[in-house]
């Protein structure tokens, strides 16, 4: 918390020297002994994983770049050369292709841990809002790096999207040509989404840096959600180091155990095979879907039946986690005591991996059996498109309808004055003495 | 402290990786319902977690690949020496430099390339040297086209990794050939092949609840038993040839596969010791304290 007070003392001349002129010695001292509430639980250790996610990225991007040729003829043999020439350049490419993914996931889980526990919620907004610039900018990072293999998936991709903003209405046209540098993909945008995919992760960077800033200026949220009254900060708060290094290090290792899976043994399981054959402006692949942590934006994209709607309905499905904070109306932060709102987030849960998964299926193909039911309006009752529109309804309705509506009506259950009553009696109770 | 709470933070964890999992599966695109039929086994040697190459599978799927493919595809990502890398068809470790390899050189050797003379700067044809890429079997893309009635056959350099289940697919294609259904209008220059993805409805005029499995392919049947001799007693058959090839194709998308999988095995090892070694840690610097 802000008010946390130094406890570094310079020892050595040179520390003393070097105090009184950049005290980072001391900043990174009172960052190791931050108070922090100490009945966080392992959904908080994504913090962690995710700026070792981040840093992975960075590394093993800027290694990859050294090898890559940014140019239509060249791009998918200097991948593959990667792979086959460069002395571990296999892992590097791999550890950065799985690490996107792990990184979503990390993302994801993060995302969920906030809303369930009402991280959003004053005096945390900037924090939250940061975060979902940094979300925000991991898509569009996401999405140019998947184009440089310059694979079937990278071409067609490029192109299902940008052409989504040639659907804006009588700026779409010019914008698209100034996005792609020409009318068509090619060279050109290949060369800019390069240059763009290099420039964003540091533009990633520097929100972790204000998202952490904006950490410690509110403080940490904790699962019990109620903000630490000062006289109990010493019975409530533990120093970061080592209790939550220590906690936030064994999930890392989990973590990466995961991570390992899937770059040694699996390490084109979450990819595309279509991605293997080089891009051909000429042949459509037969099903052009997105990596896997775009499809339920992607999902939504397809439910609406209008082009230019579909655009702003998945904008919008990311735009509203801007307002989250405001949408909100209840005072009580974390859904422990929240039960009516808790059953809404457990559907939640489902309609995300619900989209997630229609964002794969062909929109005609039936969801049960392969027998038509009755066509409404444009497609028949049993297809993905209903039912991803019935998902797509509902993901709106959470947090524009329920969440302020919810707010206003429900009884909480009563809330514990300080985390370490629920600590004592609580669901989580330990016995004092081991 | 009891050990019951930690089990449940411990359980927290692995419901998160459940979750991520979850996440992952029910996102894998599902292939179209009905459209080819499911790859048989090849039942090959580098499946699994422990799987390697069987270099003598790679030495044949070479003697195919070159005997058989490589007058209509080639393979631009390959280069002669490859076959003398380590877990390669040729890799001998005599020779830790494949180019030194008196068999990557002979079998280099029996390939002509085009190349530009050094001295006259005409361009002519000599013998291919390990640091040759395979001979390219058509001068460009437009000449590889025209020579196949319009569609250039595919490189195969990576085809393992641009199919879904690469290896088995491969095999299944190649030696699941068979007559076309009755009722399935072909036409000029398609082959039916119950295992190339495609949909035969439009095509099919027999029950429409009955539409054979498959698709359409370009290249006629490629393998004939008894067609490239095997000098190590391996059955000389279609189906052999085939699992063979698609050994070697596998080997061509993936030369690193034994080296990463070999990696993991130590990579996996370290991090459960340590993972171990930190639980210890976390479970000393948290004694009794309550949260």
């Amino acid at each position: 918390m802000s008010e946390h007070e130094s406890t570094y003392v310079p020892k050595t001349g040179v520390e003393k020297w070097l105090d009184t002129r950049l005290p980072i010695i001391r900043f990174g001292a009172d960052y190791m002994s931050l108070p922090t509430p100490r009945n966080l639980n392992y959904w908080w250790t994504f913090g962690g994983i995710l700026a070792l996610c981040l840093m992975t990225q960075i590394v093993t991007g800027i290694v990859l770049a050294m090898h890559y040729t940014p140019n239509v003829d060249l791009a998918f043999a200097s991948v593959e050369r990667i792979m086959r020439d460069v002395n571990g350049g296999w892992l590097i490419r791999y550890v950065h292709a799985n690490g996107a993914s792990m990184f979503f996931i990390a993302v994801y889980l993060h995302m969920l841990r906030g809303l369930y526990y009402g991280s959003y919620k004053a005096p945390r907004e900037m924090i939250w809002i940061i975060g979902c610039v940094i979300f925000f900018l991991m898509i569009a990072t996401a999405f140019l790096g998947y184009v440089l293999p310059w694979g079937q998936m990278s071409f067609w991709g490029a192109e299902v999207i940008t052409n989504l903003i040639g659907a804006i209405p009588v700026l779409g046209e010019p914008i698209l040509i100034w996005l792609r540098g020409g009318p068509a993909i090619d060279n050109a945008t290949l060369n800019r989404f390069f240059s763009l995919h290099y420039l964003l992760p540091f533009a990633i960077l520097g929100c972790v840096v204000l998202h952490l800033w904006a950490l410690h200026a509110a403080g940490q949220n904790n699962p019990v959600g109620i903000l630490i009254p000062k006289d109990r900060a010493k019975k409530d708060m533990l120093p970061f180091h080592p209790y939550f290094t220590v906690k936030d290090g064994f999930a890392i290792i989990l973590f990466l155990i995961l991570f390992a899976i899937f770059v040694f043994y699996q390490p084109n399981a979450l990819g595309h095979a279509d991605n293997y054959i080089p891009a051909n402006p000429l042949q459509t692949p037969a099903h052009i879907v997105p990596e896997w942590y775009m499809l339920p934006f992607y999902a939504i994209l397809r439910a609406v039946p209008d082009k230019f709607g579909g655009v702003v309905a998945m904008f919008g499905a990311i735009g509203v986690l801007f307002v989250l904070p405001w949408l909100d109306t209840s005072k009580v932060r974390s859904m422990r005591y929240r039960p009516t709102m808790r059953t809404f987030f457990i559907i939640f849960l489902v309609v995300g991996v619900g989209l997630g998964w229609c964002g794969g299926q062909l929109p005609d193909a039936p969801v049960i059996g392969s027998f038509k039911t009755f066509t409404l309006i444009d497609g028949d009752l049993n297809s993905y498109l209903w039912l991803t529109r019935v998902f797509t309804l509902y993901y709106f309705a959470f947090f524009l309808i329920i969440m302020p509506l919810i707010g206003l009506k429900e009884q909480p259950l009563p809330i514990p004055a300080t985390i370490s009553e629920p600590v004592l009696t609580g669901a989580d109770a330990v016995e004092q003495k081991g | 402290m009891t050990i019951g709470m930690k089990t449940v933070s411990i359980k927290t964890i692995l419901a998160s990786a459940a979750v991520a999992l979850g996440l992952i599966s029910a996102a894998a695109p599902a292939m179209a319902a009905g459209a080819a039929a499911h790859p048989r086994s090849g039942g090959f040697s580098f499946e699994g977690p422990f799987g390697t190459y069987d270099q003598g599978q790679l030495q044949r799927g070479y003697k195919v690949y070159h005997e058989v493919c490589a007058a209509c595809h080639g393979m631009n990502l390959m280069h002669y020496r490859n076959l003398g890398d380590r877990h390669g068809p040729f890799w001998n470790p005599k020779y830790p430099n494949p180019n030194d390899n008196p068999v990557v050189k002979a079998l280099a050797a029996e390939n002509q390339v085009p190349d530009i003379d050094s001295e006259t700067g005409e361009p002519i044809q000599r013998d291919a040297t390990p640091a040759d890429k395979f001979r390219a079997p058509y001068p460009n893309a437009t000449a590889a086209a025209a020579g196949n009635g319009g569609a250039a056959p595919p490189d195969l350099s990576v085809m393992a990794k641009a199919r879904h289940d690469g290896a088995n697919y491969i095999y299944s294609l190649l030696s699941g050939y068979r007559a076309a259904p009755a009722g399935l209008q072909i036409r000029d220059g398609q082959h039916y092949n119950p295992y190339m993805a495609g949909d035969l409805t439009p095509f099919w005029t027999g029950d429409h609840h009955d539409v054979p499995p498959g698709g359409f392919i370009a290249m006629p049947p490629p393998l004939q038993n008894g067609q490239v001799t095997y000098d190590d007693g391996s059955p000389q058959t279609v189906d052999q040839y085939a699992k063979d090839v698609a050994a070697f194709i596998a080997w061509t998308s993936e030369p690193k596969m034994v080296e990463r999988k070999q990696a993991g095995f130590g990579v996996m090892i370290f991090l459960l010791i340590f993972a171990g070694l930190t639980y210890a840690s976390y479970r000393r610097i948290w004694k009794g304290v309550a949260h």
